[in-house]
């Protein structure tokens, strides 16, 4: 155990790519935690598609020891946190276990979206924080005009901004001392009844269920029986031990430190983000405040694209669900795709995630529709039920109103983007909520539907600012709007898969613009095929597929026969890639890119 | 009983894989190579003719092509040395047909003659272009006057004699292909195989395309309209449209190709060639090494076939469409039965007969003219499960 004034809590926030995890690397390098032949880049970015991205996706805790200048040895526990503001989540949780923040800001590209929002994470869970410029290796860095935005931008002092290049090492010791001087130590009682509080939970194929805890009060050891306050649930303490980053096991946990336990809990569900533990008996009455539980934001429906591996989409969806408490799922059938599961996110790249682990882990190729929102429809009885699939919205004759969730969207942006990035949010029904400016940047504020947003507003916004825009939101609830929704008919057929929640006012040129874009998506047929989008029975944008008119291999000798009877079967297995409508095939990365919007 | 094969005859096809440039748009097995041991190679032919006619005794030929490759670069003197041995070890048909590819460069009278004095009765020309610019682009060594020479020459020499184009070309327009098609015709041939461009995989057409560096291609609906426009073009020249790209006076059909066509039996010979051959009622489907090296070793040795794969029922009914619905005479479903009894093919068929792309015309199953400009489409349709 380690006296509490020998202990640092802190987690490494920053805008995506700031280099958080490289200056993690630094860190436990530099205090001699990894052998230098055991170290690679991004040594906690430990999962396939986090290595494959070049980002985190979960957050990282390591201990690492550190005798600093004062001659004296420290216990550091830092944690590495997700930039990708789909993992905010992570961020928020991690803080609440420690109680300072490295803040990391590239010093080639100044204040983000990103920055801001942890920034403000960070005073709400009343951290200090200390500022970190990073990449100075690079000629493009400018430290003081960096350290001016931080302290314009954010409002907080950045003279003793430390200077750092996590890729060369400089200023590392530097950032280990500031950790040592500037932070606070943690305060806790030894002898009070154990307080300890759950940060984490995950599925480990050998350990089973590891649970992150950062002990508050009195001392956790190997053993003992512990008991969840939120459930009641006891289970006795198997095993304790710390990161380093690979697991070590000590006997106990005192005040202060952080590290994991597994007790033969059988599932992640079991246990609850936020959770207090303490021991069973004489434990303490007094639940800390607990997080706010992550929300499933976005919904899509994930569809095998063959239909015999139903159950095996099920099956993966259950385990990764075990693993990741923010990822919701139930079944759901569809006229046009079959059996899948409607599946909730906490954004567009959490979707991806997930649906690339599925296909590359379980080998299953899937059908995505088209991402949509939670509506609340509020029915003629008063009754308020959840839309999570337009294809079920109900009877218009018994909907008294809609509402749709709103985000507030914050978006730095170079002056010379600015004109584009209103633009763009006015087109998304945005309302400005402010505008202000910090040298030659711009910080914008908007209300926007979160439906406007989940699609494609990020990548529009990506390209329309050349990739100079940062983007950062946060839910801020439900209004009321005039929202239809919108069906599209494939030769005279409707695609359920195809339907969308739309407002009305741009329900016509979403129409037009879907079934133009459907119309060059779909391959020609040996008929001619009308697209149709309607609002109830009211067509209200038409195009028409022409039929094909050549598709015939001019030479086929007795040399071809064999290559033509392969290709056949070839073209068979394309074939599967496809969903059959009546007689329409329609390729399956037409369910998503029929919805993207070009301005 | 008659053997399915016989429904489309006997041929012997002969593979000369060597020409005097590689053109950018083909993907034939041909390479080009300056020293050619011409005695070798007709030892290489005659040792894999007499082991295909060991699974071929009593039969009779209906065809034999020299197809390449540039076989017009073999000397007459190779060509009556094949022939020869060719008519040790099988019986020919009275009208056998006895056709070779010939390139308008390397064409020379003597040689001619001596091809016809050897056996050859038909000449295929590979023309390509009536126009300069354009047989540059196609990376061909002749220009036209050279190409007008030939046929001029050839027509001296053989009763029978066609040549081929390629259409649908890089900046062809509608006008420029009907202008030169009546050219073409006006030559008054009684046999012309017209193909559209195909930009074929591994070509060096087929990189730039990739590349999207080759431009100028027909669109579909182009293509589509230049399709048409031939077919009812050699129609008013009396030329009909026996199979998608080959046009003839009534009589004057290639026999070799509806060999294929008819799912007939063939011998391939010669490097990469292909063969079907049933041996006690079993259809095989034949492969020679491709490698002109490897090819003459083998062939001087053991044999230079390097597939052998047995074709199950499934196998020969996609082959017997495939090939069969590219004529405009159709197939005959009574020599499949099983087709007509599979209720997936009754599906197929009707979902395209309603569309007009099909019809049956006594027993014979045909593809409408509404349905041949989408052939691949209507086959694959017709036999998808
Ligand atoms: N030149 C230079 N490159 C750096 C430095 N620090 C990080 N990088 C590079 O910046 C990129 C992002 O680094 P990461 O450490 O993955 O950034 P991160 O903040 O952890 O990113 P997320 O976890 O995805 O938010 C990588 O390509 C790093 O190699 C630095 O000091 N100098
Ligand atoms: C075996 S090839 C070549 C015969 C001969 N060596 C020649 O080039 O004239 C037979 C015919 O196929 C046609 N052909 C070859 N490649 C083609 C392609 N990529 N697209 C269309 N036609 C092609 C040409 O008309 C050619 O004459
Ligand atoms: S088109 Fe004819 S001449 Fe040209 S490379 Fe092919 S086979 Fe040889
Ligand atoms: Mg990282």
């Amino acid at each position: 155990m380690t006296e509490l004034d020998k202990i640092r809590n802190f987690s490494i926030v920053a805008h995506i790519d700031h280099g958080k995890s490289t200056l993690a690397d630094r860190l436990i390098q530099e205090t001699g935690t990894v052998k230098d032949r055991d170290m690679k880049e991004q040594l906690l970015d430990a999962m396939d598609i986090e290595r494959e991205r070049g980002i985190t996706i979960k957050a990282n805790t390591v201990r690492i020891d550190y005798r600093a200048d004062d001659g004296k040895d420290y216990v550091l526990n830092l944690i590495d946190t997700p930039g990708h503001v789909d993992f905010a989540y992570e961020v928020s949780r991690s803080m609440r276990a420690v109680e300072g923040s490295l803040l990391v800001v590239d010093s080639t590209q100044g204040v983000e979206a990103q920055t801001l929002a942890n920034v403000y994470q960070a005073i709400e869970a009343d951290h200090e924080i200390v500022p970190v410029l990073n990449k100075i290796d690079l000629p493009a860095t400018d430290c003081d005009r960096v350290a001016e935005q931080i302290e314009d931008v954010i409002g907080i002092d950045a003279s003793e901004a430390i200077k750092v290049s996590a890729k060369t090492g400089v200023g590392i010791r530097e950032t280990l001392e500031a950790i040592v001087t500037k932070l606070p130590p943690p305060k806790g009682e030894r002898d009070a009844p154990l307080k300890a509080m759950l940060v984490d939970s995950w599925y480990d194929a050998y350990l089973g269920v590891i649970v992150l805890v950062r002990v508050i009060d009195g001392v956790l050891k190997k053993g003992e029986r512990i008991k969840m306050l939120s459930t009641k649930a006891a289970y006795p303490v198997e095993r304790i031990g710390v990161f380093r980053p690979q697991m070590e096991m000590i006997d106990e946990l005192g005040p202060g430190e952080i590290g994991f336990l597994t007790a033969s809990i059988k599932q992640v569900r079991d246990t609850r983000v936020g959770d207090t533990i303490t021991h069973e008996k004489k434990g303490t009455e007094n639940a800390l405040p607990g997080f706010k539980p992550s929300q499933p934001v976005v919904f899509c429906g994930l569809f095998p694209v063959d239909n015999a591996e139903f159950e095996d989409l099920r099956d993966a969806i259950e385990k990764l669900a075990l693993n990741d408490a923010s990822f919701s799922y139930e079944m759901e059938t569809s006229a046009a795709l079959g059996f899948g599961f409607r599946c909730g996110f906490l954004g567009l790249l959490h979707l991806e995630v997930i649906r690339d682990r599925i296909e590359r882990e379980y080998n299953i190729e899937l059908i995505t529709t088209a991402p949509s929102v939670i509506y609340h429809i509020h029915m003629r009885d008063g009754q308020m039920i959840e839309l999570h699939n337009p294809a079920d919205m109900p009877d218009l004759t018994t909907v008294d109103h809609l509402e749709e969730p709103r985000i507030k969207a914050t978006i730095l942006v170079p002056d010379d983007y600015l004109g584009d990035v209103l633009k763009l949010c006015q087109d998304r029904r945005g309302i400005q909520q402010d505008l202000t400016y910090a040298g030659s940047r711009a910080m914008v504020v908007y209300d926007l539907p979160l439906n406007e947003v989940v699609f494609d507003f990020y990548d529009r916004l990506k390209s329309v600012t050349k990739g100079y825009a940062s983007f950062d939101y946060q839910m801020i609830g439900y209004r009321e709007d005039r929202l239809v929704k919108m069906s599209i008919l494939v030769n005279e057929e409707p695609v359920d898969a195809l339907s969308t929640m739309v407002h009305f006012d741009r329900a016509e040129q979403r129409g037009r613009a879907m079934v133009e874009k459907l119309k060059d998506l779909i391959p020609r047929h040996m008929f001619k095929i009308p697209i149709q989008a309607a609002i109830g029975g009211r067509v209200i944008a038409r195009e028409t597929l022409s039929a094909m008119r050549k598709d015939v291999t001019a030479k086929c000798y007795g040399g071809d026969a064999t290559r033509k009877r392969k290709l056949l079967d070839k073209q068979k297995a394309g074939k599967k890639k496809m969903r059959q409508f009546g007689k329409v095939d329609i390729p399956q990365e037409a369910f998503i890119s029929a919805l993207k919007m070009d301005n | 009983m008659l053997n399915d094969w016989q429904h489309g005859g006997f041929g012997l096809y002969l593979h000369w894989p060597f020409c005097q440039a590689k053109c950018p748009y083909c993907d034939f097995n041909s390479h080009v190579s300056r020293e050619v041991d011409q005695d070798a190679w007709l030892e290489g032919f005659k040792n894999e003719i007499s082991l295909y006619s060991r699974q071929t005794e009593g039969r009779t030929l209906d065809s034999i092509f020299f197809g390449g490759g540039t076989p017009s670069l073999m000397t007459p003197k190779t060509v009556e040395g094949i022939l020869d041995t060719v008519r040790s070890h099988w019986a020919l048909d009275t009208e056998c047909e006895i056709t070779m590819e010939a390139n308008p460069t390397s064409v020379e009278a003597a040689n001619f003659e001596g091809y016809r004095k050897a056996g050859v009765n038909r000449l295929s020309l590979g023309v390509q272009s009536l126009n300069d610019l354009d047989l540059k682009r196609l990376g061909r060594l002749h220009d036209v006057a050279q190409a007008m020479n030939a046929i001029e020459l050839a027509r001296s020499v053989f009763d029978n004699m066609s040549f081929d184009l390629i259409y649908a070309r890089q900046d062809q327009t509608i006008e420029d292909w009907e202008d030169e098609l009546h050219r073409a015709l006006a030559l008054e041939p009684s046999h012309i195989s017209l193909y559209q461009l195909t930009i074929e995989a591994g070509t060096a057409f087929g990189d730039r395309f990739a590349a999207g560096m080759l431009k100028g291609l027909p669109s579909e609906d182009l293509a589509a309209d230049m399709y048409d426009l031939t077919i009812s073009t050699c129609a008013d020249a009396g030329l009909l449209s026996y199979e998608v790209s080959n046009f003839a006076r009534p009589g004057v059909e290639s026999r070799h190709n509806r060999v294929y066509w008819r799912t007939g039996d063939y011998i391939g010979i010669g490097p990469g060639a292909h063969g079907r051959i049933t041996v006690n009622g079993t259809r095989y489907a034949t492969e020679a090494a491709k490698m002109p090296a490897k090819w003459l070793d083998m062939a001087s040795e053991a044999g230079a076939e390097t597939v052998r794969a047995k074709l199950n029922a499934k196998e020969m009914e996609q082959e017997f469409l495939l090939m069969g619905l590219r004529l405009t005479e159709g197939v005959d479903l009574a020599r499949h039965p099983s087709l007509i009894a599979d209720p997936d093919f009754l599906k197929n068929f009707k979902y395209l007969k309603d569309l007009e792309l099909i019809k049956m015309v006594g027993d014979r199953l045909i593809v409408t003219p509404q349905g041949r400009p989408l052939l691949n489409s209507v086959t694959r349709q017709l036999l998808a499960d």
